[in-house]
């Protein structure tokens, strides 16, 4: 897809509106990691993926694991954009009887390619499909988005481990450094740094980019699709609660309640006070 | 089968090797144990097609459901202490749930392995395992119905855990009359005065205390239960109508295996007398395996003095 990189920021910015607006609509959910993923996913849905949205199941599809799988919000906001679901839908989250589960669904939800939630699994089923992929010829990559809050489990680096031994050129890991979790930030919760190191160590190729500097973003995807006989961590340094003023860098926004006061504030601040205006008439009673 | 296969885990081993000459898309995934699970035949045959992970037990389910998901057929192997308790929840969040297409198959099951002691005596899995949903659980009993179930697991669809027992085990079926069907107890013998229901390495024993209990004028019916989930709910409320009463034999905790599964069926169906052996909810201990089995109550003695007492207890209910 050739888009310019201003159209691409447009769209992250699309993206954060969407998804503040299912977690609002939800009545709970995570704002902060969503937000902070918002250009890793537009880079990934919007240029760099070979994919089919009228065909989610294409076996020769890119494929991508969001291992954070607390951050879908921003995830099915990308999948609705590009068709996989209508908009509407996205109004749905968390709901009974919606396809948009709280954490990913592969088995529900168009376009989710792994059931994901429970941290740092997603990263060793993403090494399964680019060992399948390896294993049948397939030229398909596979990327997993990952938190920083998860790089404490120990999985990550068992996995991490068995993609570098299995040489596995095909998997991109993109780790979103927001350096916040649930209660605090990584240093006063369990220190995470130096990441890129420990990276480095289990035999990853590693780059580090500002996670919402897309060009930076799409150079990266470009080195690692060019880099042969070992997988490619990224690690994008990003800012929690991007986008939104009052969120960004707080703590408590990684799984906070909107307010309709909250709600509005942040479409202001996004510049999408239109948006969605009629249909938050409308909706505003939830 | 020609040659005498000594134990279902080199039974696994071997149908494995089958499975993989007519399946191209049967993968094995082994964590450094592959000759204790005895995959290893497996590597052998095909190299290419048999990835170690390491002991890493949390991460091969996870690379399992991902091979899965590009249309692969993954056996995952471990002892199952670790299958079952290690990695299960990475098994139940990225296997179960999204109904991954893995097979599980997990050996030195039950107190029988002996020497290693309690830390690698898996007396949980059962009921570890049929309780979370999509799961279909099965306990081979004998070589012959170890390679006959294998690659019946290989075309089922959805995730499987297949437990397997360490030691050597006698041949308790002819593989031509041998049927076996998911959710189908095997008709180990017949009889009419209590029902023995067994899995794995309690088969048999439990086909000895029938023998004893025959000497004494008893008949005792011996339904091999190797399909835990799906459990054959038909064939116990049968038993309970038939026999009146019913005594369960398990390598495994008497609480939430297949005692437990018997007794939800009974309770729920037709309540009769039920005695169960096992372990009694304790962690066992090293010792020879048949020292250990001995010393926790795991017997054919056991089983037929369970028998008498399950009768008894009915037959007071009977008077009364």
């Amino acid at each position: 897809m050739n888009r310019n990189i201003h159209q691409l920021e447009a769209i992250a910015n699309e993206l954060r509106c969407l998804a503040l607006r299912a977690i609002y609509l939800a009545g709970s959910g995570h704002p902060g990691g969503s937000l902070s993923a918002a250009e890793i996913v537009t880079a990934l849905y919007f240029s760099v993926l070979n994919i089919d949205p009228a065909c989610p199941d294409w076996p020769e599809r890119d494929r991508v694991v969001l291992s954070k799988g607390h951050g879908c919000p921003i995830l099915y906001a990308a999948l609705a954009k590009r068709g996989y679901f209508p908009l509407e839908e996205l109004w749905t989250l968390r709901k009974l009887g919606s396809r948009l589960q709280g954490h990913p669904d592969m088995r529900k939800t168009p376009g989710i390619d792994a059931t994901t939630g429970s941290l740092g699994q997603g990263i060793s089923v993403a090494v399964g499909m680019a060992l399948g992929g390896k294993f049948q010829g397939k030229s398909y990559r596979v990327y997993a988005i990952m938190g920083c809050g998860e790089q404490q489990e120990g999985q990550v680096w068992e996995a991490a481990m068995s993609a570098a031994h299995y040489c596995l050129d095909n998997l991109v890991g993109i780790v979103d450094y927001n350096t916040l979790q649930i209660d605090g930030c990584n240093a006063e919760i369990m220190e995470i740094a130096p990441l890129s190191d420990k990276w480095r160590a289990f035999g990853w190729h590693v780059l580090e980019v500002n996670g919402h500097d897309i060009a930076q973003l799409l150079d990266a995807f470009a080195e690692a699709k060019n880099t042969r006989g070992k997988p490619t961590a990224i690690i994008a340094r990003t800012i929690k609660g991007k986008g939104v003023s009052f969120m960004e860098n707080q703590v408590k926004w990684h799984s906070s309640i909107l307010t309709k006061e909250h709600f509005e504030q942040a479409m202001t601040e996004l510049g999408c006070d239109g948006y969605f205006a009629a249909a938050c008439k409308e909706t505003s009673h939830v | 089968m020609s040659e005498k296969i000594p134990n279902n885990r080199v039974a696994y081993g071997k149908a494995l090797v089958s499975v993989g000459e007519t399946r191209p898309n049967v993968v094995v995934l082994e964590a450094d144990l592959g000759k204790g699970t005895q995959t290893v035949l497996f590597r052998e045959r095909f190299p290419e097609r048999y990835f170690p992970v390491g002991i890493a037990e949390g991460n091969m389910m996870g690379v399992a459901a991902g091979l899965a998901t590009t249309g692969l057929v993954p056996f995952a192997s471990t002892f199952c202490v670790f299958a079952s308790m290690r990695a299960v929840e990475q098994f139940r969040n990225s296997i179960a749930y999204p109904r991954l297409n893995v097979k599980v198959v997990a050996t030195n099951a039950g107190i029988e392995i002996g020497p290693d002691g309690a830390t690698h005596q898996a007396i949980e899995d059962i009921a570890i395992m049929r309780a979370i949903p999509n799961v279909t659980v099965l306990v081979p009993s004998d070589p012959v119905m170890t390679m006959k179930l294998i690659p019946m697991v290989a075309d089922s669809m959805g995730p499987v855990y297949v437990r397997i027992g360490r030691q050597d085990t006698p041949y308790l079926y002819d593989e031509s009359t041998l049927h076996l069907e998911f959710g189908k107890a095997v008709l180990a013998r017949e009889g009419y005065d209590v029902t023995i229901i067994a899995i794995g390495n309690m088969v048999c024993r439990s086909l000895a205390a029938a023998e004893i209990l025959e000497r004494e004028g008893i008949s005792a019916r011996v339904l091999d239960m190797f399909s835990i989930k799906p459990l054959d709910s038909d064939a116990i409320v049968q038993a309970a109508r038939e026999t009146g009463c019913i005594v369960t034999a398990e390598d495994h905790n008497i609480l939430g295996g297949l005692g437990g599964a018997v007794a939800e069926v009974l309770s729920a169906e037709l309540p009769v007398p039920l005695v169960r052996v096992g372990v009694q909810d304790t962690f066992a201990e090293s010792g020879d395996g048949e020292a250990v089995l001995r010393a926790y109550g795991l017997t054919a003695e056991r089983i037929a003095e369970a028998a008498r007492i399950a009768m008894a207890r009915r037959d007071g209910l009977r008077r009364t």
